[in-house]
């Protein structure tokens, strides 16, 4: 029987990969444990290796294929005694390992862009009017922004595990390295506590650092050096000495990778006077926030997301684009309620809105953009014209970010409020592994809908 | 110059060193000259007159919190000092009033920070724990044990970057030593050859623990014999054998060799804090220390002894500094407490 080689999952995050070069040919003789391919993800050039052994059949994807899904049959090896007249039975029969299902529940729609319709998204005050756009991931956006304030500050310098030669765990340095130097480009050993206290230590002399955390996971090891020196210092010198620095890397639950690598801290760091905290959700929230973050005079903690890395969005192509810390976005208008996200949160209220406009419900959604200072003059306004709020986050609910919406709102806003302030969080329990529970322990489109119709009273 | 040390280095390094305890001052020890030695006696006389008014103005109720005087230890920072050159840095622990004085900072800003007042270093928001000068290049005063040698690390790793020429001194105590953030710092000061003298305090006790019942091995100075840093054990109640030890430490990171260590067995005659009654440890073994070991007393002998100064010079400078003392206790009790407002200001820049 024919044996079908598929496209392998070379990350937790990868859904697609370029299928870049074949090392073997049809009729090549493979035994296991030679190298049949190279696989591109958007994070590194990966060699498949063979398992079994036989004589490559057939190449199913052509080499420089790009967007080759997870489980896609590429190519078909044939055992000892089969030719090539198995090949049409075996490409006929499904294949072994079915894809996992990656998508959405089947209420979501199909794969919606993570950019708003264009109708219902109020124009980005932050962006002049007339400013052409183009294409990035928030991947590039973040190199992006490192690269170019290296470029205009000679004392901003990163510094993490893995940054320099391998070019980022993520991919996020790459480059950064040749244009920069080791000098300023730099790999530290696995000790976090010890290079984030070097890092405050270099601050407080006057250097710009950017801190790379592997995962803000890790940065637990260096919370006492975040807080205790980082954070406190301008104050405990009577204004005289701070600490300029970034400390940034994903945070959050990635896919798959268990309790310890998926915990979402922003409001861990948002309880800290003394700290800036910002979570971006797009690409140019990520350029724009992260190019901000390196010249604010503070220490701000920069938390990103690993699924949102490989998203594309819209930026501005504009030369010195920088967006203010500290304000949040309408990210899309709306009437009926107001949703409240950020970082990868906005995922779930932007396919919820897409969907309850369906449902002729109008979700003004906002964008907070920063945790710390919370800019909730905007999230007032939005819940006086709407009456209703729902905040959607990943993070635990006891003590989160939504805790102090909901606080905050109902303090300033309370006879505006048309319904209980309400939110959608991850659940409070550790991030379990298996695919099924770990779905359950993170919100949902149809959760945020749920909520949203619970406000509305349309349910 | 280093006759009384015992050094190791990479290039040195040896299985079968010999266990040495701490050294007495010995006739080898590179000697002052009379302004070296009145200068010491001056700055280090001020330190203890400071710190006794300090604990004197705690017993009143004056100065709250925590307290941690440097009295027994004035050697160390003062022999460091001596040795440095502009625009070195340093940065210590809690313990931390000696070495502002040391960086010349006025007693008065010391103190009125002691008592919380608005002319303290801080304006009174950071107390006896953290203080700091960027223009007299002190980085503090650090409340939590180990976390300076980090944050010296870096300050190191700052005078790399500009390629300034200067070093870095980060101050921490024995019990600082078993903390792992400072291994994680020898790592990579030598991986990365920053300029910093790690200085160890070793004052016998870590709050009211022994060196001995805290630590597996209670050579100090060897601590970074896994990295390759050379470390020596220095008698820091002998003010000439700190400032030769450090001038062969700073002279070493300067020529970009990377980081050394100092151990400097010293010890403090009050307890960890003006809390602590020191009960772990016999009236005897600190009165021993007093009479045979007090580093001002030995410049003191010295200079009579050498005819470089009379009683009578020698009382007029305890009058000077006794006035200066005076004068900052004063301030301090006079100066008004911070303004309400000031709770809101310096949090964010």
């Amino acid at each position: 029987m024919p044996i079908d080689i598929l496209m392998p999952a070379l990350s937790p995050t990868m859904e697609e990969g370029k299928l870049a070069k074949w090392l073997k040919s049809e009729g090549d003789t493979v035994t296991a444990g030679d190298v049949l391919a190279e696989i591109e993800t958007d994070k590194a050039t990966m060699e498949v290796e063979a398992v079994d052994e036989g004589t490559l059949g057939k190449i199913l994807v052509p080499e420089g294929t790009d967007n080759v899904k997870v489980n896609e049959k590429i190519a078909i090896l044939l055992g000892e005694g089969e030719d090539a007249s198995a090949i049409d039975t075996a490409s006929a029969a499904p294949a072994a390992a079915a894809a996992p299902a990656k998508t959405e529940a089947p209420s979501a729609p199909a794969a919606p862009s993570p950019q708003a319709p264009a109708q219902e998204t109020p124009d980005d005050p932050e962006i002049p009017a007339g400013t052409a756009m183009k294409p990035s991931t928030v991947r590039e956006a973040l190199r992006d922004a490192m690269a170019e304030e290296m470029r205009r500050d000679p004392n901003v310098f990163v510094m993490g595990e893995e940054v320099a030669e391998y070019q980022g765990a993520y991919k996020i340095t790459q480059g950064l390295l040749d244009e920069f130097s080791a000098k300023r480009v730099i790999d530290t050993p696995i000790t976090e506590h010890g290079f984030a206290g070097l890092g405050v230590g270099a601050a407080m002399a006057g250097l710009r650092p950017i801190v790379e955390f592997m995962t803000f996971n890790f940065a637990m090891q260096a919370m006492d050096q975040i807080i205790n020196s980082a954070a406190k210092t301008l104050y405990m010198s009577g204004g005289q000495m701070g600490a300029p620095i970034v400390f940034r890397g994903p945070n959050g639950a990635a896919a798959r990778v268990g309790a310890q690598h998926s915990q979402d801290y922003a409001a861990w760091y948002a309880h800290v006077p003394g700290l800036k905290v910002v979570q971006p959700y797009s690409a140019a929230d990520a350029k724009g926030l992260l190019k901000a973050a390196i010249r604010d005079p503070n220490p701000v903690i920069f938390l990103e997301n690993e699924i949102l890395y490989g998203q594309s969005f819209e930026i501005p192509d504009m030369e010195d684009f920088v967006l203010p810390i500290g304000k949040a976005k309408v990210e899309r208008g709306g009437t009926d309620v107001t949703l409240v996200s950020w970082g990868i949160g906005m995922t779930y209220a932007m396919k919820a809105a897409d969907e309850l406009a369906g449902m002729g419900i109008s979700a003004e959604v906002i964008n907070l953009r920063t945790i710390r200072p919370l800019d909730i003059d905007t999230v007032l306004a939005s819940v006086r014209k709407t009456g209703r709020i729902v905040t959607v986050e990943e993070a635990f609910p006891m003590c989160s970010v939504s805790s102090e919406i909901a606080y905050q709102v109902q303090e300033k806003a309370f006879d505006y409020l048309d319904a209980p302030v309400t939110r959608v969080t991850g659940k409070d329990v550790p991030m379990p592994y298996a695919a099924n529970l770990e779905k359950l322990a993170l919100p949902s489109v149809p959760e945020v809908i749920d909520a949203v119709k619970a406000v509305t009273y349309t349910a | 110059m280093a006759a009384t040390s015992k050094t190791t280095s990479a290039s040195s390094k040896s299985t079968s060193r010999t266990r040495s305890s701490a050294k007495k001052a010995e006739p080898a020890i590179a000697e002052f000259d009379k302004e070296q030695e009145l200068h010491a006696y001056r700055e280090m006389l001020l330190i203890r007159r400071f710190e006794e008014k300090a604990g004197q103005l705690y017993g009143m109720g004056l100065i709250g919190g925590f307290c941690h005087l440097y009295i027994g230890q004035e050697a160390v920072v003062v022999g460091l000092q001596m040795a440095k050159q502009d625009g070195d840095q340093m940065i210590t622990g809690y313990r931390d009033h000696g070495h502002m004085l040391a960086m010349d900072l006025d007693p008065k800003g010391v103190m009125a920070e002691l008592t919380g007042r608005r002319g303290g270093l801080s304006k009174g928001k950071g107390g006896s724990m953290h203080m700091f000068s960027k223009e007299k290049h002190f980085f503090g005063g650090h409340g939590i044990v180990g976390a300076q040698v980090s944050l010296g690390t870096g300050l190191g790793f700052a005078n790399k970057y500009r390629e300034n020429g200067n070093v870095a001194m980060a101050f921490f105590g024995d019990g600082a030593s078993n903390q792992g953030q400072v291994y994680e710092s020898f790592n990579m000061a030598e991986l990365w050859k920053l300029p910093v003298v790690y200085v160890i305090e070793n004052n016998k006790y870590g709050m009211g623990t022994s060196v001995a019942r805290a630590s597996a091995t209670t050579d100090l100075s060897q601590r970074g014999d896994s990295f390759g840093i050379p470390g020596e054990q220095v008698d820091g109640m002998d003010v000439r054998a700190v400032n030769a030890a450090a001038a062969k430490a700073l002279e070493w990171c300067r020529s970009g060799k990377g980081p050394y260590i100092l151990e400097m067995i010293t010890y403090r005659y009050r307890g960890h804090s003006m809390s602590d009654p020191a009960k772990y440890r016999s009236k005897d073994e600190v009165q021993k220390m007093r009479t045979e070991h007090d580093p001002i007393e030995q410049v003191r002998k010295r200079l009579i002894d050498k005819k470089w100064a009379t009683e009578e010079d020698l009382k007029g400078i305890d009058k000077d500094v006794r006035a200066r003392v005076a004068e900052a206790a004063e301030f301090a009790q006079t100066d008004p407490e911070p303004d309400a407002s000031e709770l809101y200001t310096d949090i964010l820049i």
